[in-house]
């Protein structure tokens, strides 16, 4: 647990934020620039001295303005992932990443028999080297070691930054918009590396973001930002269900639903996964029965049909209430749709699914609050 | 060819330039990281003071060293005290001289080497776990590498032309404090052109050549 409380006024921006931070999994700060989130993220590092703050990192009182108390950066046991890589230019990557790790073991050493776990408990060994190579290899930054960072490509480079981050053996992971400074291509190569860390690393992790994408595809909790606040705090799920956040208008807005895989068919290339309320047809790569899977549905792949659907092409129809209406964008508005479990029907406690329609659709069809409808749903993919 | 009174000039004033350029490394560069990181309001009048030397004639520079140095002025009492005796008229006395004429020749580069290299590695070596003396000494001292070369090559370039003030607190005492510009001056008095072409013409092509060496310098300064 993570307790923040900061105030900060510089001229034209404040910051006022109180709020408990989960100390486990992924939590996204996401909102407009200057709404707040890497300040808050510099105030948690320690990098922004200015204005009064309390910090209770699991226990451990890093900041009391009222008291004046602040421990200093280097004493923070965190790692922080920049939005520019800002390797050290002098040294190569090695020198890099060996940089905090040295310091780290120093600071471990004299901080014995207090010691602490690094960022990888999972199976880590005692010896910290091997701790430093499953970092290397988590990064896929082997060929790189002897390099100096201006002969790296821009993702290598982010790469390096983030395993700098974790040999330090932080035990707070702090990652300013690590892919804000990168194309598509560039960002499509990290994603899966932030994927894999966020499924092995023990330590909490705050991941500053503007983008709806990377926060639907890595957080478990999301901070909404407005002006210096938070707006709204939770559960992934949750948030990026609700319609009245900015995350539930972008144009990408999807709904995440965890489920199990049922069954393989080899004949079609098709996975049976079941979601609480709905049986799904998944296409692409097969996982073993029973395995635990997280599938995205984008809100414009679904439409919504009031009676039983004709028959069509499209495999994925189940039935669902309409919960919201979202407010109009234009000629669209956001539908959130409840599923209905088969085996009790009318239970709202399904997940949620978003479906964008037309509002000349919803009159046409004369769709109301609370209404049972079909939701049909032209695609499923599955996150990796 | 060269005399040995005029060779003992070309000596000392390479001993003066080296010992100056170190003495101004080691009291310039706390003075530039000040400078490039302060917020203070006397960042100002600290800079202004630093540039001084720049715009001064160096005959005010010199007098105003020759009467503070001197038996009544307040650090030739304090040297008095200390034991050393007066400043004026010895190498000493030359090497402090330098030392405020040459100041921003050594300061502003490493300054400017200094706000180049910006906040953020000192950030990144923070979070990393390092103090800030670890900071200073592992990121910024290596980082503002080519402003240290510049700041020497102009410290120690433009120590072996100064003229003004080594004449007014050195004297032109031989094998003490006749530099070669001062010996250059004596020549020419004396009307002896042939000495003076060589000194000069000397001091010509060594100038020209360090300042070839550091406007041509590498751009890449660690690797």
């Amino acid at each position: 647990m993570v307790l923040v409380r900061f105030r900060l006024t510089w001229p034209g921006f404040a910051l006022e934020v109180e709020q408990c931070l989960p100390g486990r999994g992924v939590t996204a700060f996401f909102g407009p620039s200057g709404s707040g989130k890497t300040t808050l993220l510099r105030c948690i590092a320690g990098l922004e001295t200015a204005g009064e703050g309390w910090l209770d990192f699991q226990g451990e009182v890093w900041q009391d303005s009222t008291r004046r108390r602040f421990v200093p950066t280097h004493r923070r046991p965190l790692g922080y992932v920049f939005q520019e890589a800002s390797l050290f230019p002098h040294v190569s990557v090695r020198g890099n990443i060996e940089y905090g790790h040295q310091r780290a073991r120093r600071r471990d050493w004299l901080a014995w028999p207090w010691h602490l776990p690094g960022p990888l408990p999972r199976g880590e060994p005692s010896d910290p080297a091997a701790g430093l190579g499953a970092i290397i290899d988590l990064l896929g930054i082997a060929p790189l070691l002897d390099r100096m960072p201006e002969r790296l490509s821009g993702g290598e480079r982010q790469r390096v930054a983030i395993a700098r981050a974790l040999a330090a053996r932080p035990r707070l992971l702090l990652m300013d918009e690590p892919l804000a400074a990168l194309d598509p291509q560039r960002k499509a190569e990290i994603l899966p590396y932030l994927e894999r860390l966020h499924d092995e690393l023990a330590i909490p992790v705050f991941y500053v973001s503007h983008s709806p994408e990377e926060v639907a595809r890595l957080a478990d909790h999301i901070l909404v930002f407005e002006q210096g606040r938070i707006r709204a705090a939770g559960p992934a799920p949750e948030i990026l269900a609700r319609l009245d956040l900015p995350l539930a208008r972008d144009s990408e807005a999807s709904s995440f639903l965890d489920g199990r895989v049922l069954a393989w068919d080899a004949d079609y290339d098709l996975m049976r996964v079941q979601v609480p309320g709905a049986h799904l047809w998944v296409p692409g790569a097969s996982r073993p029965v029973g395995a635990r899977v997280r599938v995205r549905i984008q809100a414009r792949d679904v439409s919504l049909s009031p009676g039983e659907p004709a028959p069509s092409s499209i495999l994925n129809v189940f039935p669902a209430r309409i919960l919201e209406f979202g407010v109009s964008e234009g000629p669209r508005l956001l539908v959130k749709l409840g599923l209905e479990d088969h085996g009790r029907a009318g239970n709202l406690d399904g997940p949620n699914l978003l479906a964008r329609i037309t509002r000349q659709s919803r009159d046409r069809l004369g769709l109301t609050l609370g209404q049972r409808v079909h939701a049909q749903v032209k695609a499923v993919a599955l996150m990796e | 060819m060269l005399e040995g009174i005029d060779l003992a000039a070309i000596l000392l004033t390479l001993k003066l330039a080296v010992t100056t350029t170190l003495i101004l490394l080691l009291v310039g560069t706390p003075i530039a990281w000040w400078l490039a990181r302060t917020r203070s309001r006397w960042k100002g009048v600290v800079g202004a003071l630093v540039a001084l030397p720049l715009v001064l004639p160096p005959t005010v520079l010199g007098f105003y060293l020759l009467v503070s140095l001197g038996p009544h002025g307040p650090i030739g009492q304090f040297t008095q005290w200390l034991g050393i005796g007066l400043l004026p008229f010895t190498f000493a006395g030359l090497v402090v001289g330098s030392v405020f004429y040459s100041l921003p020749f050594v300061v502003q580069p490493l300054q400017n080497a200094f706000t180049a290299s910006g906040e953020r590695p000192l950030e990144v070596a923070a979070t990393l776990g390092a103090g800030p003396w670890d900071r200073f000494f592992t990121v910024a001292l290596p980082l503002a590498r080519p402003g240290f070369i510049t700041a020497a090559i102009l410290g120690f370039a433009h120590t072996v032309g100064e003229f003004g003030v080594v004449l007014m607190i050195g004297g032109n005492i031989p094998e003490r404090t006749r530099v070669v510009s001062v010996a250059i001056y004596d020549h020419v008095e004396a009307l002896e052109y042939a000495e003076a072409h060589l000194l000069a013409g000397g001091m010509l092509v060594f100038s020209f050549l360090v300042l070839l060496a550091l406007y041509s310098r590498n751009a890449r300064p660690w690797t």
